[in-house]
């Protein structure tokens, strides 16, 4: 019963458990400005159609994720990057 | 005000060698001509697109820094819309920290080569 009133009840079970403390990648190495013309770096921030990550899954702060936004759009206008694709990675 | 910019353009792969060269050189004089002084120049040469452009897959990308005035900005694009053979360019402006960036990696460029003779 205690376990119940403790925790709230999902319909299904989340998927994490274990709440991994997110940290903002930038901050952490002192990284002050992001390069639009490595794509293999801004891989990392998109998922496989393409698409940005959200903040809530890089962690990113939010001022870094304006400039790592900017930067994959110049990148996608260079066609270093593909606006949509799938199995990217 | 002096500002520090930096291009990257592609021109069409049915361009030979010389010709890219021929539009590589028309573009530094431009630069060079209206007062902007060239920082460093890169040439990443024929590399594949990761969309096509104009129904062609691949682009020599040729990458320009330089120094110039605001006003000078849109004479250049005004060149490179003209320029056919340019399928696509993007000028940026350099702040503090992309101009800390660069010279960090030319640095380290630099260095490498330094590595390189002495190991010759």
């Amino acid at each position: 019963m205690a376990q119940n009133q403790g925790e709230i009840r999902y319909l299904t079970p989340p998927s994490v458990d274990i709440k991994k403390k997110k940290y903002c990648r930038f901050k952490k190495n002192k990284i002050k400005y992001i390069d639009y013309k490595d794509p293999n770096f801004l891989k990392k921030f998109v998922n496989e159609q393409g698409k940005i990550l959200p903040r809530r899954l890089t962690g990113t702060s939010l001022k870094y994720q304006r400039k790592v936004s900017t930067s994959i759009k110049r990148a996608r206008h260079l066609a270093l990057m593909p606006y949509v694709t799938d199995l990217l990675k | 005000m002096v500002n520090q910019y930096e291009t990257v353009f592609i021109a069409t792969p049915v361009l030979s060698e010389e010709q890219m060269k021929e539009t590589v050189k028309k573009f530094r004089s431009i630069i060079t001509d209206n007062g902007a002084e060239i920082v460093y120049e890169d040439d990443w040469g024929l590399r594949k697109l990761a969309y096509p452009i104009q129904h062609k897959t691949t682009g020599f990308y040729y990458l320009i820094e330089f120094k110039s005035a605001g006003e000078f900005i849109d004479k250049l694009e005004i060149e490179f819309r003209r320029d056919e053979r340019i399928i696509r360019f993007l000028t940026v402006k350099i702040d503090k920290h992309h101009a800390g960036f660069n010279e960090k990696r030319r640095k380290k460029e630099s260095g490498n080569e330094e590595k390189l003779n002495k190991e010759e």
